[in-house]
């Protein structure tokens, strides 16, 4: 991957100037290349990374298997988009083996959730069987340990 | 009672990088540009080798010259990685560490009185394990200007009709130097004109910038026969605790190794042995992901020293810069203390890696960008406070 992007992907406010300099690039430069990637839509957007295990009111966030029908003139595109759209929906993936989309969907409860995909999901024309499991705990969301591990203790000075 | 310590270890001065730990010691919150080790732990996929093949209850003695795995193992990397070719039977010596490979050549090959060449500024050991060997160490400066990398032509106005041996290390600990094309090739030539025996220590050879591969003098024509082809797995597998490295050699060379390895020794940890097998089958997309984690600190530390006026040359491989801060007016030492007792930064004096390191401090970038970051900015400040910051309006307004 462009060095560029990885270092934006492990930090999207490392200030422009040290990014620079890990780069042996100028700073214009730097803000050029970050321009026409956003412009190309390679990068699509900059979020905070939360940490889901802080929810304040029992957010839940479930993964749901999708068996869906392709379609003739559009294979599992139509249908897959169809389900994307919906806001609740925070990522959506086709998969190889057993089903067919990955469906990741964050509600206010597990209630609301359940009715999403037995009230949106599941009734959606194409839909064969849904398979819902509820995320209990995270170790590491977005390339981000939760608990990191702590750097192992070096002596100070060595040869 | 007599003194019993013998003279030649008596008259070996104290290290200079000893003295400066003890320093830094007894200070809290030091932000260490001194650290001669990767700040990565081991891969996990290498500590659980270790860590499996204790559980499998593998606690024994291995062969003298070490697990048959693991000598095949390397020799089949270096076959394919550096175009070395070295019988695993009988070619391979597993030391503990390679600390250990040099002081085993050294010892097996030094007659009293032999000098041995090697380059300045260096690593501190060659110099104390020469003479431990009662060998004559004859250094050869480097200098700034040619990127402190060996020149033929200072290599062979340091040789004499005693010379035996010539110890490289590139790249190089302190500077960061790297040897290859022409100068490297011209080196070669003078070692087989003058029958001189090469033993190379290559520890760093995986940590190379800029896209260039690293190409070994024993790979070079008329060579194989007199290197002692020395590696390990410290810088580049982040296994400096395990002490494990490795000798390479004609057998001849190997036996005689061998032969002090096995009373010193006897074997190289097995616990070692087998996480290095592990690391050398399995380990090549940590060893890019370190290392290209390396580089990006090498532009960052190379780019705020040029910001900051002191002149500092862009190595080509280790994690090491040498910023030649005697443009201050300051001795290295002076230097080194100043910047310690009053930013909390830790670095080493160039003198402790030869006289010619004198006006010079060698600063680790194995160390977090954040913090590297935090201790250039105190640099600069330690600088300026002085008055001694070479570009700053103050300095220009000194007399010169």
């Amino acid at each position: 991957m462009d060095p560029l992007l990885q270092l934006l992907r492990r930090n999207a406010l490392a200030p422009r100037e040290d990014i620079a300099r890990q780069l042996g690039i100028g700073v214009d430069e730097v803000a050029a290349r970050i321009a026409t990637l956003e412009r190309e839509g390679r990068i699509l957007g900059y979020q905070a990374i939360v940490d889901p295990e802080q929810v304040a009111n029992g957010e839940v966030t479930a993964v749901i298997e999708v068996k869906i029908t392709p379609e003739r003139d559009g294979g599992f595109d139509r249908l897959a988009s169809r389900i994307a759209r919906f806001d609740q929906v925070t990522g959506c993936y086709l998969m190889s083996g057993g089903y067919d989309l990955l469906v990741f969907v964050e509600g206010e409860n597990l209630r609301e959730v359940a009715r999403f995909v037995a009230e949106r999901l599941s009734t959606i024309e194409g839909v064969l069987s849904t398979a819902t499991h509820f995320r209990l705990k995270t170790y590491k969301e977005n390339g981000t340990l939760l608990q990191a591990e702590p750097t192992p203790a070096r002596l100070q000075v060595s040869p | 009672m007599r003194d019993f310590i013998a003279n030649h270890v008596r008259d070996i001065p104290r290290s200079g990088i000893r003295d400066f730990f003890e320093v830094v010691q007894s200070m809290s919150d030091v932000i260490s540009l001194g650290i001669g080790e990767p700040d990565f732990a081991t891969p996990w996929h290498i500590r659980e080798a270790a860590i499996f093949s204790l559980e499998k209850g593998r606690t024994g003695y291995t062969s003298n010259l070490g697990l048959p795995r693991l000598r095949q193992a390397i020799a089949s990397h270096l076959a394919a990685r550096h175009d070395l070719t070295y019988d695993p039977k009988s070619e391979v010596l597993i030391a503990v560490g390679v600390s250990e490979a040099i002081d085993l050549a050294l010892r097996a090959i030094i007659n009293p009185g032999d000098e041995i060449l090697y380059h300045e500024p260096c690593y501190v050991s060659y110099n104390p394990s020469i003479t431990l060997a009662h060998g004559i160490p004859v250094a050869v400066s480097t200098r700034e200007e040619e990127g402190f990398s060996l020149t033929a032509e200072a290599l062979r106005a340091s040789i004499t009709p005693r010379s035996k041996a010539l110890l490289l290390n590139f790249p190089t600990n302190p500077t960061g130097a790297v040897l290859e094309g022409a100068e490297l090739e011209k080196i070669s030539r003078l070692c087989i004109e003058h029958d001189l025996l090469v033993l190379t220590d290559e520890i760093y050879c995986e940590i190379r910038y800029d896209g260039r591969a690293h190409t070994s003098i024993a790979s070079l024509p008329g060579m194989r026969e007199r290197t002692v082809y020395l590696n390990g797995f410290s810088k580049a597998y982040a296994m400096t605790g395990f002490r494990i490295g490795y000798a390479c050699a004609p057998v001849a060379l190997t036996e005689a190794m061998m032969k002090v390895h096995q009373y010193a020794i006897l074997c190289a940890p097995i616990t070692a042995q087998e996480a290095a097998v592990e690391a050398i089958e399995h380990g090549a997309a940590p060893v890019e992901a370190m290392r290209r984690e390396y580089e990006l600190r090498r532009n960052y530390i190379v780019s705020a020293f040029a910001d900051l006026g002191i002149p500092c040359n862009l190595p080509g491989g280790a994690f090491y810069v040498f910023p030649r801060v005697g443009v201050t007016g300051m001795t290295s030492r002076d230097f080194a203390l100043g910047l310690l007792e009053q930013k909390k930064v830790a670095v080493v004096p160039g003198t402790a890696f030869g006289p010619c390191g004198e006006g010079y401090v060698r600063c680790s970038y194995a160390t977090a960008l954040p913090q590297i970051k935090k201790a250039m900015i105190r640099i600069g400040d330690f600088l300026e406070e002085q008055g001694v910051r070479p570009n700053s309006p103050l300095a220009a307004a000194m007399p010169a």
